[in-house]
C-alpha cells in the first residue's frame, strides 16, 4: 500500500489530524498508567499474610466496669473456647492482621544507638504462632518459662523479655546476608531481645509504615489478660458454627459485657482491601470510559471524512480501484495516525509516571506496558474505522459522474 | 439575531444526530467525571469551622529525650500528660482545651437496648466555646466540674435521640461503664469535617456520642483510644508520669500579637523544663492553626487526588474529541459558510453562529454532566471510606460545573469555529 497519497490527503486535514493523534496519545497515556495501578493494587489486596488466613476466626468482647477477676476470668474463657468441637487452637491476642490498630517498636541493634534502625510491629500473647499458623523456618518457639506479665514489663524495664520471634523479611532487613538466630534487637537501650526463632511471613496489622515494610513484626513472649482478641482456628467449612458456638459460650460465662468484633480473618482481609477494590473499580471504569470515547470519536471522524469523500471515492472506483484498495485506504490512514499518538503516548505514559512515582510509593512502569498499550490502541483503532471503510467502500464508482 | 442563531445551530444539531449525541455524551461524561471527583476533594479539603478555624492552634512541643534526636526534627504530635495540664493551668491563650478519645460502653435503662459502645471525647471545658458547639438542650460543664472530676457528661444528639427518643434529658443519668454520669447538655448536630481536633482516629466520619470531663474519665479509668507515643520503656502503668504522648491541646489565639506571644510561652515553657531537667532536648516547638495541621498532616487522602487528576485526564480526552468532531462537522459545512459570506455575512456574525452551536452542545453537555454527577456522588456515597457519606453536591459546586461545562465546550468550539469562518467564500462557491 502505498502511503504518500494518504499522507497528501493527511496534510490537507492537519488540524483534524493532529486532534485525532493527540487524543488517542492521551488515551494511551492515561490507560497505561491506569492499567499499572489496578496491577499494582491487585497485587496490594493479594498481599500474603503469613497465617492461616482461611483457619481462623476473631471473637472480640470487652468488660463493663472495672474487673479485677479479669486474669481468672480470662483463664475460664479461654478453657470455654478450647472445648467447642472443631477448634484446634485458641490464643488471646494483642493484635490481628488487618485490623489497623496496632502496637509498633522502634529497633535498635545497638544499645548506644540514637537513631532507630525501624519501626517494626509486635505480637504478644500465648500460643501466637500456633494458632495463627505462622510458619517457623528456623530456631524454636517460646518455653513457657520466657513469658513475662505485660503489667509487669510496662512497670519495669527488668521485667520484660529477654527473647523475641522475628519475620524472615525483618530477619534479612536487619542483617542481611546473615542468620539471625542469637542476635540481639533493642527496643530501647534497656531492653535486648535475644532472637530465638524466625517465621516465614507475619503481616503487620496495618500498612500505615509503607507496603515495604509490611512483613516488619516480632512477636514477643507477654502474657495479658483484658484487652486484645480471642483467636480460634478451626476448619475453613466450620468457620461459622464456631464462632455461634463461641459467642454463646463466651455470653454464658458472663452475659454482661459486648461483643465487638465477630468474623473470620477472610472477612477482615476484605473489608480492610474494601478501599483498594474500590479504586480498582474506578480505574476499570475509566479505562473503559476512555476507551470508548476515542473509538466513537474515531468512528464519527472517520465517518465525516468518507462522506466528504464521497466524489473522490468514486472518481478512484470508477478508474479502476477496487472495494479493497478503498477499505484499505482508510484503514492504512487509520493505523498511520495511532501509530503516531500511540508514539505520542508512550513518551506521555513515561513522563506522567516519573510524576506519579514522585508523588505516591509507585515503582516505575514495566517495558511490556509499552507495547501491550499500542497493541491495545491499534486494534481498537482498527475496529473503529471498520465502519466507516467499509462504508467508503461501499460507495459506487457511478458517484463519479454524479454532481453533488 | 441571538435567537436565529439559536435556531440555526439547533436545526444544525439535528442534522446528524448520532453525532450531535456522541459530542453531547462525551462532554457530559467528562463533566460527569471531573465534577464528581472536584466535589469529594472540595469536600474533603474544607475548612471544619469556617470563620474560627483561623484563631484555633495546636502547640506541639518536644519533651522526648536525646534517643533518635536530630536538629529541627518534628516535635510529636501531641503532648504528654504532665505537659498538657501544664499549659492548660498556664492559662497563656484566650480559651485552652485538652483532650483526647476513648470508648465508653453505654448501658441503657431500657430493658430492650443492649449496651452498646460509642466513641468519647475526655476533654476540658473550654472545648465547647472554643469550637462554637451549638447545644440542643442544657450547658457544658465549667472549670470548676473539671476541678472537681464531677460525674457529668455532655452527650450528642443522636445519642440522645436513642436512649431518650430526642427529649430533653438534662438531669438524666447516663450509666457508663457502670457509673452513673449526669447529663448536663445535649449538643446539636454538630459534625466538623475533617475531624480535626485528633487526627489519630480517623480522618473524617462520625464524632463522638459522650463528652466527658479530662479529670473524670481519668478518676473513672475510661478507656483510652488513639495514638500513644512513648520514648522510653518503664514506668507506663501510669498514664499521668508516664514518658508518653497521648493528649492533643487545642488553644485559641485572637491577634498576631497572641499567636507571637503564645510561640515564645511555649519556648519559654520548654527551656524551663529543660533546666528543671525534665527535657533534655533544645526548645522545639510548633503552633499551626487549624487548616496548617490539616494540611501538615495530608489529610485529603492520595487515592483522591490522584482520582481528580485521571478524571481530569479524562475531561482533556473528551475535550480533545469534540473538539475534532466539531471542526469535522464545520469544515463540512463550508459551502453553506461560503454562501453565507458571499451574500455578505461578516466574518464575525459566522464565528457567533458557530460558537453558539458549540455553546449548546456545552448547555446540553453541562446538564448531562451534572446528572452523571449526582450519580457519580451516589456511587461515592456507597463507598466503605470513611469520608464517602460527606460527598454532596453544594450550589458553589453546582455552579462550577456549569461554568466549567459551557467554558470547556466554547473552548472547544474555538478552534473549530475560528478555522471554518476563515473558509474563503470564492473557493467554496467555484468548488461546488
Amino acid at each position: 500500500m502505498d502511503i504518500l497519497p494518504i499522507l497528501a490527503t493527511l496534510r490537507r486535514h492537519k488540524i483534524t489530524a493532529l486532534l485525532i493523534v493527540l487524543e488517542i496519545a492521551l488515551t494511551c497515556a492515561i490507560v497505561c498508567n491506569a492499567v499499572f495501578l489496578i496491577a499494582q493494587r491487585v497485587h496490594r489486596m493479594d498481599m500474603p499474610s503469613g497465617v492461616a488466613e482461611h483457619e481462623l476466626v476473631q471473637v472480640q468482647v470487652v468488660d463493663i466496669g472495672d474487673r479485677p477477676d479479669a486474669k481468672a476470668r480470662g483463664e475460664e474463657d479461654l478453657a470455654a473456647l478450647r472445648a467447642i468441637p472443631g477448634v484446634k487452637s485458641v490464643a488471646r491476642i494483642n493484635q490481628l492482621p488487618f485490623t489497623d490498630s496496632s502496637w509498633n517498636n522502634s529497633i535498635f541493634l545497638s544499645p548506644t544507638q540514637t537513631q532507630p534502625t525501624l519501626n517494626a510491629t509486635m505480637y504478644f500473647g500465648i500460643d501466637v504462632l500456633k494458632t495463627l499458623g505462622a510458619q517457623l523456618i528456623a530456631g524454636r518457639d517460646f518455653n513457657a518459662s520466657e513469658y513475662a506479665e505485660y503489667r509487669d514489663a510496662i512497670r519495669d524495664p527488668k521485667l520484660t523479655p529477654h527473647v523475641i520471634i522475628i519475620t524472615r523479611a525483618l530477619a534479612q532487613k536487619l542483617w542481611p546476608g546473615e542468620s539471625a538466630l542469637g542476635k540481639t534487637i533493642y527496643f530501647d537501650p534497656q531492653t535486648p531481645l535475644r532472637v530465638i526463632g524466625v517465621v516465614a511471613g507475619l503481616i503487620r496489622p496495618s500498612l500505615s509504615e509503607g507496603e515495604h515494610a509490611a512483613q516488619w513484626s516480632t512477636v514477643v513472649p507477654l502474657r495479658f489478660s483484658g484487652g486484645g482478641s480471642y483467636v480460634l482456628r478451626t476448619d475453613p467449612g466450620q468457620r461459622e458454627r464456631v464462632i455461634r458456638a463461641a459467642v454463646t459460650a463466651l455470653k454464658t460465662l458472663d452475659p454482661k459485657r459486648i461483643f465487638r468484633q465477630q468474623r473470620t480473618l477472610d472477612d477482615a482481609r476484605a473489608e480492610f482491601f474494601q478501599g483498594d477494590r474500590a479504586m480498582t473499580g474506578l480505574l476499570v471504569g475509566v479505562i473503559v470510559a476512555l476507551l470508548l470515547v476515542t473509538g466513537l470519536g474515531i468512528v464519527g471522524l472517520a465517518s465525516f471524512w468518507v462522506a466528504q469523500r464521497r466524489r473522490t471515492i468514486g472518481v478512484r472506483r470508477a478508474l479502476g480501484a477496487t472495494r479493497a484498495n478503498i477499505l484499505h485506504y482508510f484503514q492504512t490512514e487509520n493505523f498511520l495516525l495511532a501509530t503516531i499518538g500511540i508514539a505520542l503516548g508512550m513518551v506521555l505514559a513515561y513522563g506522567i509516571n516519573l510524576v506519579l512515582m514522585l508523588h505516591y510509593e509507585l515503582p516505575r512502569l514495566p517495558w511490556f506496558y509499552f507495547p501491550a498499550g499500542a497493541v491495545a490502541l491499534w486494534l481498537i483503532g482498527q475496529l473503529a474505522v471498520l465502519g466507516p471503510a467499509l462504508r467508503a467502500a461501499a460507495v459506487p464508482p457511478v458517484v463519479a459522474t454524479r454532481t453533488v | 439575531m441571538f435567537a436565529y442563531y439559536i435556531d440555526l445551530a439547533v436545526r444544525s444539531l439535528k442534522r446528524n444526530k448520532a453525532l450531535t449525541a456522541l459530542m453531547v455524551l462525551a462532554i457530559a461524561l467528562g463533566i460527569g467525571a471531573s465534577m464528581t471527583t472536584l466535589t469529594v476533594l472540595h469536600v474533603l479539603s474544607g475548612d471544619p469551622l469556617p470563620g474560627r478555624s483561623a484563631h484555633l492552634y495546636y502547640p506541639q512541643i518536644d519533651p522526648r529525650d536525646m534517643n533518635g534526636y536530630q536538629p529541627g526534627g518534628e516535635p510529636p504530635g501531641q503532648v504528654s500528660w504532665m505537659d498538657g495540664t501544664n499549659l492548660l493551668r498556664a492559662k497563656r491563650a484566650h480559651r485552652q482545651a485538652l483532650m483526647t478519645g476513648g470508648q465508653v460502653p453505654v448501658q441503657p435503662a431500657q430493658a430492650n437496648l443492649d449496651p452498646f459502645y460509642v466513641d468519647a471525647r475526655y476533654t476540658t471545658a473550654d472545648f465547647f466555646p472554643m469550637f462554637d458547639t451549638p447545644f440542643e438542650y442544657g450547658r457544658p460543664w465549667t472549670e470548676a466540674e473539671d476541678e472537681a472530676a464531677a460525674r457529668v457528661a455532655v452527650i450528642s444528639s443522636s445519642l440522645n435521640t436513642k436512649l431518650f427518643g430526642g427529649k430533653n434529658s438534662v438531669g438524666q443519668v447516663l450509666r457508663a461503664d457502670d457509673v452513673d454520669l449526669r447529663i448536663i447538655g445535649v449538643l446539636a448536630d454538630w459534625r466538623p469535617n475533617p475531624h480535626f481536633y485528633d487526627l489519630y482516629l480517623g480522618h473524617y466520619g462520625e464524632n463522638e456520642d459522650v463528652f466527658v470531663p479530662l479529670s473524670t474519665s481519668q478518676d473513672l479509668k475510661y478507656a483510652h483510644s488513639g495514638s500513644v507515643d512513648c520514648w522510653s520503656s518503664g514506668g507506663q502503668e501510669n498514664m499521668k508520669t508516664a514518658p508518653c504522648t497521648w493528649l492533643q491541646l487545642w488553644v485559641q489565639l485572637d491577634t498576631p500579637a497572641e499567636f507571637a506571644s503564645y510561640k515564645s510561652f511555649l519556648i519559654h515553657y520548654s527551656q524551663e523544663q529543660k533546666a528543671l531537667g525534665r527535657y533534655q532536648r533544645p526548645p522545639n516547638v510548633r503552633l499551626r492553626d487549624v487548616m496548617q495541621w490539616l494540611d501538615y498532616n495530608h489529610v485529603v487522602p492520595a487515592d483522591v487526588r490522584l482520582q481528580t487528576w485521571l478524571a481530569f485526564g479524562f475531561l482533556l480526552v473528551c475535550l480533545v474529541n469534540t473538539v475534532g468532531l466539531m471542526l469535522a462537522k464545520f469544515l463540512r459545512r463550508g459551502g453553506e459558510i461560503g454562501v453565507r459570506r458571499a451574500l455578505g455575512a461578516a466574518r464575525r456574525a459566522v464565528f457567533e453562529q458557530l460558537l453558539i452551536e458549540a455553546g449548546i452542545v456545552g448547555l446540553a453537555g453541562g446538564i448531562g454532566g451534572l446528572l452523571l454527577a449526582q450519580l457519580g456522588l451516589w456511587l461515592v456515597r456507597q463507598q466503605p471510606a470513611d469520608y464517602a457519606k460527606l460527598a454532596h453536591l453544594d450550589p458553589m459546586m453546582l455552579s462550577v460545573t456549569f461554568a466549567l461545562a459551557i467554558g470547556a465546550s466554547l473552548l472547544a468550539g474555538l478552534l473549530p469555529a475560528w478555522r471554518a469562518c476563515r473558509i474563503a467564500p470564492a473557493l467554496q462557491l467555484k468548488g461546488n
